[in-house]
């Protein structure tokens, strides 16, 4: 007899503790499903707030684009950047790695334990890899004007807690770019800025083609490129036929001014009857930020020498 | 005695058999003559037109003038005249040599492989092509020498290196057709890994160059790719129109080829080499220009002669007319914009092959 007591009172006592149990995992499942919701953060806490004075800044930031990484290290957080990709050669000190900016890939991005990834574009679902693991990603795309990319450069700025420093940067780069757009002769000069040898050139719809936009010249790509797509495709007898006064290309395609001279056909072509061909770095020509004033100088330089053979 | 052992035929029979005969092995005059007015046709069409309006009196003018005895005197601007004859007619002509090639080469390829989806690009000549190409664009490996640029220097090599890759895994492309097409398989297979990974090494500026060169596309600097190709296309031309008469016996079958007396894997060695060679030399030039050497042979087969007799010379006219007339469409619909010729093509030939299908019947090489 005792021994069965014994078992109804285990037995009684184990449906006690599962039931009990059964009801506790209910409370805890249910708590915090109902705290979630409204979510406030307890306001002992907040109230300190050293948050306003010292922003949280991203200590270890990964850029995977050129144009980004000359940005950060403008805006002084470069000792905040522990690997650029393999193109972002721009500041010297930067920590150019193997990582590609092209064909990412999430794991080989991760292994440098980023906290804030800086992009162009989103290539091979990288956002998603980095959403899944918790890592923050800032885009921050080529901008088709100079408000856009007055303004991604102040994003960046919030982004890895350096408002002031980015709103500083803006404001000294749209000087200088208002400077060196003052510099240009105001006549609306034909240019051709040749990308490469297939002919691929800017239109207005882009931010170098909106450096030849202010400087009121005409730029014989803008008839190509009714979509605003930006970067067409031009025919050769086209830019010919167009006449361009002032041809500029860029020192990364391995030919020179004289090349562009001796093409069969290009000979009757002003600017290379007046010898008005100009080859610019191709970084500053190509990439929104610190270092764009070069390019729109050696433009300017180059449609006033121009201007002044035409008077 | 050779009369008389004949069978005596019903007369009636021995026409249709001779005309049958007619049909498939003359040669058709007409077709020919059609084919060539064609290509005239097209000419002008593309000589005339163009993103920098040309006008059109003026081009003739020009042209006659160009042409000696004929005292007609341009009024053309030393600009246009610059546009007409650097830029215009040397694209013009380069477009018909590229066609003419492919759809030649196409042809051989076909009647070699007795396969209807054979084309130019099937022992990995593209793939070659391409590789080359990537790595002396993009890592600047300096292959120029003497009047040959760099890249078509290199795209050259390297389409012969994948074609030779090729063969030798087939021991010399004698054994059997199969053995070498599934090799050539391989071999494209191979060097399009080895470019896919070349061009990710590649950076922004220069990888954008070398898909528009992988695309296909006819940009000259004036005759030089012209003066470049011509070679080619005259000698593996040459060739292959003399081994033609091979591909109509080769169809049969090895063994009755051989009771014919012919050596089926000497001819086969001597068309696949013409043909390799001559489609390398076009994509040297052209980049990669899908679907010309493809359709054009089963479009001549279709509409013309299913003997290699014709489709051969007569896939070289209708290419080289094809090419031209799609490359007018490329430099004019986004004009001044340029649309890649290779897209064009595809557009314009497909629904035309397609067509011709539905109407025509089906047979393979």
């Amino acid at each position: 007899m005792p021994p069965f007591r014994f078992r109804l009172f285990a037995a009684i006592l184990l449906a006690f503790t599962l039931v009990a149990a059964s009801c506790g995992n209910d409370d805890d499942a249910g708590e915090p499903v109902g705290t979630q919701e409204p979510a406030p953060p307890p306001p002992t806490e907040a109230a300190p707030l050293p948050i306003e004075t010292e922003p949280v800044r991203s200590q270890r930031i990964v850029s995977l684009s050129p144009m980004a990484t000359e940005i950060l290290f403008a805006i002084g957080a470069g000792e905040q950047v522990v690997a650029v990709d393999e193109f972002s050669y721009y500041p010297p000190e930067a920590p150019v790695t193997d990582l590609s900016g092209w064909d990412p890939n999430v794991e080989a991005v991760l292994s440098y334990e980023p906290d804030l990834v800086v992009i162009v574009n989103d290539a091979n679902d990288l956002v998603a890899g980095l959403d899944a693991v918790g890592v923050p990603v800032t885009l921050s795309p080529a901008p088709a004007e100079f408000e856009s990319g007055y303004a991604s450069i102040i994003d960046l700025g919030i982004a890895v807690g350096r408002l002031d420093e980015a709103l500083a940067v803006v404001e000294k780069l749209r000087a200088e770019i208002e400077a060196a757009l003052a510099d240009a002769p105001d006549v609306p000069l034909r240019v051709y800025h040749e990308l490469d040898d297939q002919y691929y050139s800017v239109s207005s719809a882009g931010f170098i083609g909106a450096v030849y936009a202010a400087m009121g010249v005409v730029n014989i790509a803008d008839e190509a490129d009714p979509d605003g797509y930006g970067y067409p495709q031009l025919t050769e007898e086209y830019i010919v036929g167009a006449d361009p006064e002032l041809i500029v290309i860029t020192d990364l395609m391995g030919y020179t001014a004289a090349d562009v001279a001796a093409r069969p056909g290009w000979g009757e072509v002003s600017a290379v009857r007046n010898g008005n061909i100009v080859m610019v770095d191709a970084d500053p020509a190509s990439r929104w930020g610190p270092r764009l004033p070069q390019f729109i100088a050696a433009v300017a330089e180059a449609l006033q020498t121009v201007a002044e053979s035409d008077s | 005695m050779a009369d008389a052992s004949l069978p005596a035929t019903p007369v009636a029979d021995d026409d249709v058999a001779r005309r049958a005969v007619q049909r498939a092995y003359g040669v058709p005059v007409g077709a020919v003559l059609v084919g060539v007015a064609l290509l005239a046709a097209v000419g002008l069409l593309s000589a005339t037109s163009g993103a920098a309006g040309l006008p059109v009196g003026g081009v003739f003018a020009a042209l006659f003038d160009w042409v000696p005895l004929l005292g007609a005197e341009s009024s053309l601007s030393a600009t246009q005249e610059s546009i007409l004859f650097e830029i215009r007619l040397p694209r013009l002509v380069l477009g018909m040599l590229v066609g003419g090639s492919l759809g030649m080469a196409g042809a051989a390829y076909q009647g070699v492989f007795r396969n209807p989806l054979a084309d130019p690009y099937l022992l990995g000549v593209s793939a070659g092509a391409g590789f080359g190409a990537v790595l002396a664009l993009g890592f600047g490996l300096d292959l120029g020498w003497g009047p040959f640029d760099t890249v078509p220097a290199a795209a050259f090599l390297g389409a012969l290196v994948a074609v030779a890759a090729s063969m030798a895994i087939a021991r010399g492309g004698g054994t059997s057709p199969a053995t070498l097409l599934l090799g050539g398989v391989a071999m494209a297979a191979l060097f399009a890994a080895a470019q896919t990974y070349a061009i990710q090494q590649l950076d922004e500026t220069r990888s954008r160059e070398v898909l528009s060169w992988l695309f296909g596309q006819l940009n000259t600097s004036g005759w030089k790719q012209v003066w470049l190709l011509a070679p080619y296309t005259v000698v593996c031309g040459a060739a292959l129109f003399v081994h033609r008469r091979h591909l109509d016996v080769l169809r049969v079958g090895d063994d009755e080829a051989r009771s014919l007396g012919l050596d089926p894997a000497r001819s086969r060695l001597l068309v696949i080499a013409a043909a390799s060679l001559l489609t390398a030399a076009a994509v040297s030039v052209s980049g990669m220009i899908a679907f010309v050497g493809l359709v054009v042979p089963h479009i001549v087969r279709l509409l013309v002669s299913h003997s290699y007799r014709v489709i051969v010379p007569l896939s070289a006219v209708v290419g080289a007319a094809f090419l031209a007339f799609t490359d007018i469409g490329a430099r004019t619909l986004l004009a001044p914009a340029e649309l890649p010729v290779g897209v064009i093509t595809a557009f314009v030939g497909a629904p035309f092959f397609a067509l011709v299908l539905w109407r025509g019947r089906w047979s393979t090489a």
